[in-house]
């Protein structure tokens, strides 16, 4: 990791640095739309919402809810009628992109796309494009919420993995920390002080939220103890008997990475489209011939949750699926809490032990 | 005994012939109740009932359908499981219900708005006049008006309409301004393709979670909606705001002459969007040429249920 010194971005000038970011950046930054925040692409004048977490995580700017994979049209040999061909055109390539202003939970959620779409396994040329080209400039937390667990995943609200440029915000502005090589590049900017001693500042902005935070629960029992209640079917249906099935909380999270591909067509000429789906859905293991092996909403919450916490931890080296942000638990309509389920799969998973112990 | 004391011992009594009895518990925060499935005696305890008692629990009803469930109520989820009688979808027999007389619950995303971070309220208290949310930026006092959800403050049925167990005095309807109301004369002003666009606009931050469609008591085809059938193909992937808000007309016109207002679709909604509009407005509709509202007698029957050769109100003959 290349570090080089910190800079400091007064705070009325955050604007005009966007503004120059935009010059040869896509920049998407937190702005209101009605009563929520969403990463929208920053115009001039636009109002930064830094305040509260945004309601949408980042995930649209290299994992769009609709992508374009190709485009296809039917075309007939006019010398042979009888035979049509398939006319096959790629899709666009990636805008180099800036995400500004998402908390470290929000940017630290591609680290679990990049396990799955860009390992030295299988690389998913889409997703690695979008990715290459995006550059992240996050803001500390300074304002962990009633939901916010990142803690309790092995993150924190400092926590600059996957980040370019960690922004902490001090006395009047923010103090600018390159954490990566392709961080430097976007420290060029006259806009940009030498921090001085603002850094010392912003070191005790973060001791102070660090410090601010619940401790967190011991959850390293979750991947034996979820795989230990897989089967037990009661367990399922009690914590997910309020859970309406809907796919918030799937489509809200930073790590939620599954796709559906579908052709869709208009008369002879057609695309395909790689679109968000999401595990809570019926549809999502249906089967053809009409089978689901996850046939209610207790077989699909526990599918979200073990994957999470017990699945994808067992095939990336105890990496969970999780950042802890929250959004599954505050954007739900029913509020279904995931920590509270992880929990209960743990102490479910050790009396059961302890009953097998006894027998 | 105060009502809900009242209460709770007749779902006490209950308990024992029935599969479960739904209402709230305290949820993840303070603001926050949560949905609650009582099945011991030593569960009713955690019941709460307050005015963040904000879900329309009868959307759980036909998921138990053959089962004996208790089920606590508001004037307005009362309306919901009428309508669920009505179309055959819930059985009397099956159901008992417990019904508290409800002054108005809260609407979270409007005290969102003037507490900043709504993540961040560690307490929260009300009284007639509204509510009181302590923030880290201090106490901030909320008038009712902006408290509460729009439904409340001009709310017709504040005792369920169809109850086993009422007690308390009966409350009379409200007198506050109809917010959707206004609302919906705002957007009736507006010429067609300015509320194009802005339909548009709101529908670009849809996400598609259907939740919208989940919370709906009456949603009740829940696996098998059209919107996500391939064979009629309806609606493509794509998530362009011209498909998602077709997916809003689609759940309206399905709710034609069932829709009992509850306003879940849009509580529900975790991006916000004022969807709730499309359903008043057909509402109106249904209304007008019927003199139909939803949900408020079990032995009626839905307009669209039925077919009369003469409409009073449609003029087939006259145009």
């Amino acid at each position: 990791m290349v570090m080089s010194a910190a800079a400091y971005l007064p705070a009325p000038k955050l604007g005009e640095w966007l503004k120059e970011l935009s010059v040869r950046h896509l920049v998407l930054a937190p702005q209101a739309r009605g009563d929520a925040v969403v990463f929208a692409p920053y115009a001039e004048g636009g109002e930064i919402v830094l305040d509260r977490d945004a309601t949408m995580p980042p995930k649209q700017a290299v994992f769009p809810a609709t992508e374009e994979l190709l485009r296809f049209r039917r075309v007939k040999d006019p010398e042979d009628p009888g035979r049509v061909d398939v006319e096959l055109s790629a899709s666009q390539p990636a805008p180099k992109t800036v995400v500004f202003g998402a908390r470290p939970c929000g940017t630290r959620g591609f680290l679990a796309y990049d396990r799955v779409y860009r390992s030295p396994k299988t690389t998913d040329p889409y997703y690695a494009a979008r990715r290459d080209a995006t550059l992240f400039v996050t803001v500390a937390c300074t304002a962990p919420g009633n939901s916010c667990f990142c803690h309790w995943v092995g993150s924190g609200p400092d926590d600059a993995s996957g980040s370019d440029l960690l922004l902490t915000p001090v006395t009047g502005g923010f103090v600018v920390l390159a954490v990566s090589g392709r961080g430097d590049e976007l420290l060029g900017s006259p806009l940009l002080e030498p921090a001085g001693d603002r850094t010392a500042e912003a070191e005790k902005v973060l001791a102070a939220v660090r410090a601010a935070l619940p401790p967190a629960p011991d959850i390293s029992g979750a991947r034996d103890g979820l795989t230990a209640v897989f089967d037990d079917m009661g367990f399922w249906d009690e914590v997910s008997a309020k859970c309406v099935s809907c796919g918030a909380c799937t489509y809200l999270c930073p790590t939620c990475y599954c796709f559906n591909i579908t052709d869709e067509g208009d008369g002879l000429a057609g695309r395909r489209l790689r679109t968000w789906d999401n595990c809570m859905s019926f549809q999502f293991t249906l089967e053809a011939s009409g089978h689901n092996p996850r046939p209610t909403k207790a077989h699909r919450l526990r599918n979200r949750v073990g994957h999470k916490f017990s699945y994808y931890p067992a095939l990336h080296e105890g990496a969970v699926a999780c950042c802890g942000c929250g959004r599954c638990v505050r954007g739900c309509p029913v509020s279904v809490d995931i920590r509270e389920i992880v929990l209960a799969a743990i102490v479910r998973a050790a009396r059961a032990r302890e009953e097998t112990a006894h027998d | 005994m105060s009502p809900f004391e009242t209460l709770k011992e007749k779902i006490r009594e209950a308990l024992p012939g029935l599969d479960c009895v739904i209402g709230w518990r305290q949820g993840f925060d303070p603001l926050h109740a949560t949905p609650f499935f009582m099945r011991a005696p030593e569960d009713v305890e955690k019941l709460v009932w307050s005015p963040l008692c904000v879900h329309n629990l009868s959307t759980y009803l036909p998921s138990f359908r053959g089962k004996k469930v208790g089920i606590v109520l508001k004037g307005c989820d009362s309306r919901g499981v009428i309508e669920l009688l009505q179309e055959k979808l819930v059985e009397r027999e099956n159901l008992v219900l417990f019904g508290l007389p409800c002054s108005g619950v809260a609407d979270l995303t409007k005290l969102g708005r003037a507490a900043g971070d709504l993540d961040r309220v560690s307490a929260v208290a009300w009284d007639e006049a509204g509510f009181t949310l302590a923030t880290p930026r201090g106490e901030v006092r909320v008038a009712r008006r902006d408290a509460l959800a729009d439904k409340c403050l001009s709310c017709q049925f504040p005792n369920a309409l169809e109850a086993d167990h009422l007690p308390g005095d009966p409350l009379p309807p409200a007198t506050g301004p109809d917010l959707g109301d206004e609302e919906l004369a705002a957007l009736e002003a507006m010429a067609p393709a300015d509320l194009m666009a802005r339909w548009a606009a709101e529908m670009s931050r849809c996400i598609r979670c259907y939740a919208c469609r989940n919370a709906c008591p009456m949603c009740v085809c829940r696996d098998h909606c059209i919107a996500q059938s391939r064979d009629p193909h309806w609606l493509s992937q794509e998530d362009s705001p011209r498909e998602k808000l077709m997916f809003q007309l689609i759940h309206t016109m399905h709710l034609a002459g069932r829709c009992v207002e509850c306003g879940e679709c849009q509580r529900a909604c975790p991006v916000d969007i004022p969807i709730l509009a499309l359903r008043r407005k057909m509402n109106r509709v249904v209304r007008e040429l019927f003199d139909y509202q939803a949900g408020l007698d079990s032995q009626a029957v839905p307009p669209l249920f039925t077919f009369q050769v003469e409409e009073a109100n449609i003029k087939e003959r006259k145009w």
